[in-house]
């Protein structure tokens, strides 16, 4: 365990800038642009560049790797960008370099070689941008099907049910005769089918592409003897199968039962969330981000309002959160964090085979917790508890229900002390209970140690976070690598791993859970002297407005590093919509390093792998 | 209502009250049809498929689990193969990618089969309805029994839900081949499978999109706007079974009174003159 | 010894089971009688063993800040003045702050002039689209709309009853109360008063100006009824329907009594109103801190 890291005494970003500029005039730029941060670089030398900002300037660690479309933009030309925020692994802030490339033909070298972490980035940024990677050796579309016409985040794309370019709509008020969207537009104004339109010639290939690309039964081996041999079968497990923890698909070449090639498909549960966060308004987009990674809706919240406030920061008028307010976010973030680690572990065992008692378990603690979000935040899911500022209620005095209809019974309890019964007494016992059951026991141990192995410099290659990546013995924390909230004043370890295996993730995972609870011993003593001061700076506005500029702020939550990256342009007054919102989702990137974990293991291993990743589909496909 | 607190059989549940019985001998006896026992029987013993879509799912299995428990009406094996499940409980969003696998899904299911839209998304596309790749409800393509609205809803109001569909259950009638179609002549069509082209594409609206492409192709503005006809829905509701589900389901909606109906009328006139004012809002 | 880690798992796993029967004895084997009250026993974290709730025999009752589907507030039906009359006033602040943008509202009309008036001619809420966020009430600076919380709304059809209309979202504001004692109280206090706050700005400009006339006239009567209806005064339930009449003409009272004396001499109808003005500043700073701690 490593009580804090200490960010190395290299370059600063200025000085690596500089020193940037200097070894690549002409290539690297500074991005000039009002509000932004970082450099631009020509585009044809971008690996060049990106290697020895990985290798010399020591930023091994590429958090994010996102596109923006310029298009009609007042001011500004109309361009495509990729924007990369790299980071260095022992802490600090961000370098962030960008690539820009015209709209047509677009087309941006791949940075795949440099940090393999930036494969489903890409191809992403293919499939909803249209930019082409040149190297990358599997683009293909990867949210979306092979096939669907045009590249939707494009700002000229318009989604079938396309009312207007902003939120508030005004067929709302002041005449909102209500009408379904379905009404107006039955099926897909935006596409015009050719007329001589005829179903049997339509093919949807995405399927027939992976499963060419896996090299379908074409491989004949022999195992041993020259009388047996074997094909290299296909498997396809997935979209619906009970342990993909929703509508994941894996696509796999099988030798016999090894797995020599795994293919994540993904894009089941692809709900638009970043298309539909650039029609918000900054206000609305908070409930959107409970949807993303549903089991921590409080840190997707948390991680959110962090980076409008950033943006705000750099208007005139912007008031920081108050301190009580803080107090209560983290005490709403750890708590969390524990609900969403209770539900992994109980579901990973799940996955082991043991079905579903370690889940009941897990989850009556869980269901706990829930009654207090909520009494507090009103939604025991999503919460939608967070705002810039402050939050959206002081902690209730007392959890209790209003009995209205029949049946309905009462309870009611002090809300201090359920959280002082819950933190010192019944969580820890449940974890030593919890830990007694399962840390001994031998299938899990055979089954999980040595399955699933990720050594430490593959894990940061490729841009695992969270769990995953300090399992892995990489103590990379967000919470102490770029402290956020009031983590800087609390007390507590980063739990890590040694072998990187299925077994670690979950010990750590279990680690987590009470360094949260010292998190939150640490907490309750400040809940109770801030008691009554003020949980909001500032007025309380549903018509924010931010300066122009970009931020990316980003979160420890529980599946790993939450980032996201929020472009404010336009209006120079002060946007209210955001003209890029894009979510840096741990899960989806973690997913990245599942191909090479799987190799070589047992089919019947890649499910608990999974399961030990801890994916959550609506924060993958968003 | 299921059994819950109960030790043993109510016989009183099964016991058709057309058949007046005396005092002394109910909950002894119980004089029933052949309908009602096997509905019984039926309803008592669904098994609904696991199958989670998004974060409803997290709900229902919040219901599946100790504090809710929905074995307590006889739901306890999720069963992970649609051979073996009477019941999907569309639990989230359906994507355009998704509702192929569902539609599938959906075949393979022996029948009886039922369908709950769990949640605002599975019912009428919640609030991703904007979205390019979201399908609005999941009754575009598959008959749903029950609805079950809200964001997510919370266990309690998805056990209600559950039991709003014992209770259509109940209200079926196996001589009545309109009611329950499963046990008429043959085997039922199955649904006619959703194709992913340019957009998604519901075969069943072939028609449609062919012509619109006519249109097009005569220079005719593009994307009139017609209605898909009403779907086909094979499941028919009987007149008992949708009498018992008026007298069951708090939701139905108050009889429109006079002056209703004309204020509704009214707004209507007004809607169909702003829509052809603006066109294009 | 192999396999020891599997007993010591089975071991607590027979411990969860024997747990609830020590639990059921806990309770003398009357766990889920109706009469016994033992529910927040069973579902705090004092619980052990099986904790399930027994639905549709018991429900769990909702928290006050539980949000499901949204309706509107309005007068209740034995209201004095205007019963059943909307305390929307079509503002489409709500409507503008949806994030799915559900709401759908038609601003009154009226009839005669063409000029907007406060009452929605129509109001729809989509709930198949609705993701209970709860914004609506948050934002609504009349205190018109407001979350419920009857989350029983399964049905068997869509097309009818999920998009509410005005008739079906409005509900009388005792109904509000009723689910929500607390927060009503409190929002009460910030408007000052039970009713509207269009209500009672209204009645407080009235009586102020009548106030006025009557100061240049005669000098001031002293006021009897308390001033802000307090917290205690809604939980005994009394009915503070009335009050605000009363207390609006209070409000102006005092304040002219402010204004005119601000020391007062040791008589007794002026000890009687230092006290009430006392007690009406120690109101305002009520309310000023609830303002400041972000309660609207
Ligand atoms: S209805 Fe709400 S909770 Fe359910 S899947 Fe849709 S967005 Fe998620
Ligand atoms: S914000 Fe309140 S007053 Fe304004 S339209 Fe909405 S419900 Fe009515
Ligand atoms: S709860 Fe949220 S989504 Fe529903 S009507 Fe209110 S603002 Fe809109």
């Amino acid at each position: 365990m490593v009580d804090q890291i200490a960010p190395e005494q290299t370059h600063t970003i200025d000085e690596a800038i500089a020193v940037l500029k200097q070894r690549f005039p002409n290539v690297v730029s500074d991005d000039s642009r009002p509000g932004y941060q970082g450099v631009v670089i020509e585009k044809n030398r971008l690996v060049e560049v990106a290697t020895y900002i990985r290798d010399q300037l020591g930023f091994d660690y590429l958090s994010s790797a996102t596109a923006v479309d310029y298009h009609g933009l007042e001011g500004s030309t109309d361009h495509l960008e990729m924007v990369y925020h790299s980071y260095r692994i022992s802490g600090g802030s961000a370098l962030v370099f960008k690539a820009q490339t015209e709209r047509e033909q677009a087309e941006i070298p791949s940075l795949i070689d440099v940090w393999p972490g930036a494969d489903f980035q890409e191809r992403e940024a293919w499939d909803l941008y249209g930019i082409r990677f040149p190297g990358h050796p599997n683009l293909r579309r990867i949210l979306l099907w092979e096939g669907f016409g045009g590249h939707p985040m494009r700002k000229d794309w318009k989604e079938p049910y396309y009312e207007q370019e902003h939120k508030p709509f005004e067929s709302r008020w002041p005449a909102g005769y209500v009408f379904r969207a379905e009404e107006k537009n039955a099926y897909g104004h935006n596409v015009q089918y050719p007329a001589d339109f005829d179903l049997s010639r339509l093919k949807d290939t995405s399927d027939e592409d992976v499963y060419n690309s896996m090299g379908l039964g074409v491989d004949v081996q022999s195992l041993g003897g020259d009388d047996i041999s074997t094909d290299r079968l296909v498997v396809n497990m997935g979209p619906h199968h009970p342990s993909t923890h929703g509508v994941f698909r894996m696509v796999m070449t099988l030798n016999g039962e090894t797995i020599d090639q795994l293919e994540p498909v993904m894009g089941y549960l692809h709900r638009n969330h970043e298309q539909i966060g650039e029609r918000n308004t900054y206000i609305q987009n908070i409930p959107f981000t409970d949807r993303l990674d549903y089991l921590s809706s409080m840190g997707n919240n948390h991680g959110y309002v962090l980076t409008i406030e950033q943006l705000l920061a750099k208007g005139a008028r912007y008031q920081p959160p108050t301190y009580r307010a803080e107090v209560i976010r983290v005490l709403m973030v750890e708590l969390q964090r524990i609900v969403s680690h209770l539900w992994s572990v109980g579901f990973l065992l799940n996955d082991l085979g043991a079905f579903f008692t370690p889940m009941l378990y897990a989850n009556n603690e869980r269901e706990k917790i829930l009654d207090f979000f909520e009494a507090t935040a009103g939604s025991r899911l999503m919460c939608n508890y967070m705002r810039f500022g402050g939050v959206f209620k002081d902690v209730p005095e007392r959890i209790y229900g209003v009995a209205n209809y029949v049946n309905d019974r009462v309870r009611d309890v002090d809300t201090m002390e359920f959280l002082t019964a819950m933190i010192n007494e019944r969580l820890p016992r449940f974890l030593d209970e919890y830990e007694h059951y399962l840390l001994d026991n031998e299938i899990i141990k055979t089954r999980c140690i040595g399955v699933g192995v990720i050594p430490a410099d593959m894990a940061i290659a490729y841009s695992c976070a969270g769990p995953l990546l300090r399992a892995s013995g990489v103590p990379y924390d967000v919470r102490r690598a770029e402290p956020y909230s009031i983590y800087p004043e609390l007390d507590f370890d980063i739990p890590t791993g040694e072998n990187g295996d299925i077994y670690d993730r979950m010990v750590v995972r279990l680690k987590e859970m009470r360094e949260s609870l010292r998190i939150l011993r640490q907490i309750l003593p400040r809940l109770e002297s801030t008691k009554g001061e003020s949980i909001y700076a500032g007025r309380r506005d549903y018509n924010v407005r931010a300066p122009l500029g970009e931020s990316y702020a980003r979160v420890e939550n529980s599946k790993g590093e939450l980032g996201f990256y929020v472009v404010s342009a336009g209006d120079p007054k002060g946007t209210q919509n955001p003209w890029r919102y894009h979510i840096r989702a741990p899960s989806f990137i973690n997913l990245t390093a599942l191909g090479p974990m799987s190799k070589g293991h047992k089919v019947a291993d890649v499910v608990t792998i999974l399961g030990s990743i801890d994916i959550v589909l609506g924060e993958t496909d968003r | 209502m299921a059994l819950t607190t109960q030790k043993e059989l109510d016989l009183r549940q099964i016991h058709d009250t057309e058949f007046p019985l005396p005092d002394e001998i109910q909950g002894t006896l119980a004089v029933t049809s052949l309908s009602r026992i096997y509905n019984w029987s039926r309803r008592s013993s669904m098994w609904p498929l696991l199958f989670g879509l998004a974060c409803c799912a997290i709900e229902m299995i919040g219901m599946a689990s100790s504090r809710f428990d929905f074995s307590r009406f006889g739901m306890e094996v999720m069963r992970a193969s649609p051979r073996q499940s009477d019941l999907i409980i569309v639990s989230g969003t359906v994507t355009k990618k998704m509702v192929v696998p569902i539609v599938r899904i959906y075949n393979q299911m022996p029948e009886p089969k039922y369908i709950l839209a769990m949640g605002a998304c599975a019912s009428g596309g919640g609030p991703f309805k904007e979205g390019y790749n979201v399908v609005s409800g999941i009754d575009k393509y598959l008959p749903v029994d029950v609805y079950v609205p809200g964001c997510p809803p919370t266990p309690q109001s998805l056990l209600y839900g559950l039991i709003a569909l014992q209770k259509k259950i109940d209200g079926q009638s196996i001589a009545n081949a309109d009611d329950v179609p499963w046990y008429g002549a043959g085997p039922s069509e199955p649904t006619p499978i959703p194709i992913l082209g340019p957009d998604i594409i519901d075969p069943r609206q072939m028609d449609i999109i062919r012509r619109q492409a006519e249109y097009a192709a005569q220079g005719k503005p593009y994307g009139v706007r017609e209605l898909p006809p009403p779907m086909e829905i094979k499941k028919k509701v009987s007149a008992k079974a949708a009498a018992l589900a008026a007298a069951t389901v708090a939701a139905a909606p108050e009889p429109l009174d006079e002056n209703r109906l004309k204020r509704r009328m009214e707004a209507l006139e007004r809607r169909r003159a702003f829509a052809t004012k603006n066109p294009e809002v | 010894m192999y396999g020891r880690g599997i007993l010591k798992g089975l071991g607590v796993t027979i411990k969860h089971f024997i747990d609830t029967y020590i639990d059921d004895l806990r309770y003398g084997l009357n766990k889920y009688s109706k009469f016994e009250d033992n529910f927040t026993q069973r579902q705090s974290h004092e619980a052990r063993g099986a904790f399930t709730i027994q639905y549709p025999d018991e429900k769990m009752a909702m928290p006050e800040r539980f949000r499901f589907t949204p309706f509107l507030v309005v007068n209740d039906d034995d209201h004095p003045d205007a019963p059943g009359q909307d305390w929307c006033t079509s503002c489409g602040i709500c409507a503008k702050v949806c994030p799915p943008q559900c709401i759908w509202i038609v601003r009154g009309q009226d009839p005669v002039t063409k000029r907007p008036i406060p009452e929605p001619e129509a109001f729809y809420i989509d709930i198949d689209i609705c993701m209970n966020c709860g914004f609506c009430a948050e934002f609504c600076p009349f205190d018109a709309i407001k979350m419920d919380h009857d989350y029983e709304m399964a049905s068997y059809d869509r097309t009818t009853t999920h998009i509410h209309d005005k008739n079906r979202l409005q509900k009388p504001f005792t109904y509000w109360r009723s689910i929500a004692p607390q927060i009503t109280v409190e929002e009460a206090e910030a408007r000052g008063g039970w009713e509207h706050v269009d209500v009672i700005k209204a009645k407080e400009k009235a009586a102020k100006e009548a106030a006025k006339k009557a100061a240049a006239a005669e000098p001031a009567k002293p006021a009897t009824a308390d001033v802000i209806p307090t917290g205690e005064q809604a939980a005994q339930g009394e009915s503070l329907k009335t009050d605000t009449v009363d207390s609006a003409a209070n409000v102006a009272a005092l304040n002219r009594a402010e204004a005119s004396t601000p020391d007062t001499p040791a008589s007794d109808p002026d000890a009687e109103k230092a006290a009430r003005l006392a007690k009406r500043e120690a109101a305002l700073a009520r309310k000023h801190a609830k303002k400041e701690g972000g309660e609207s």
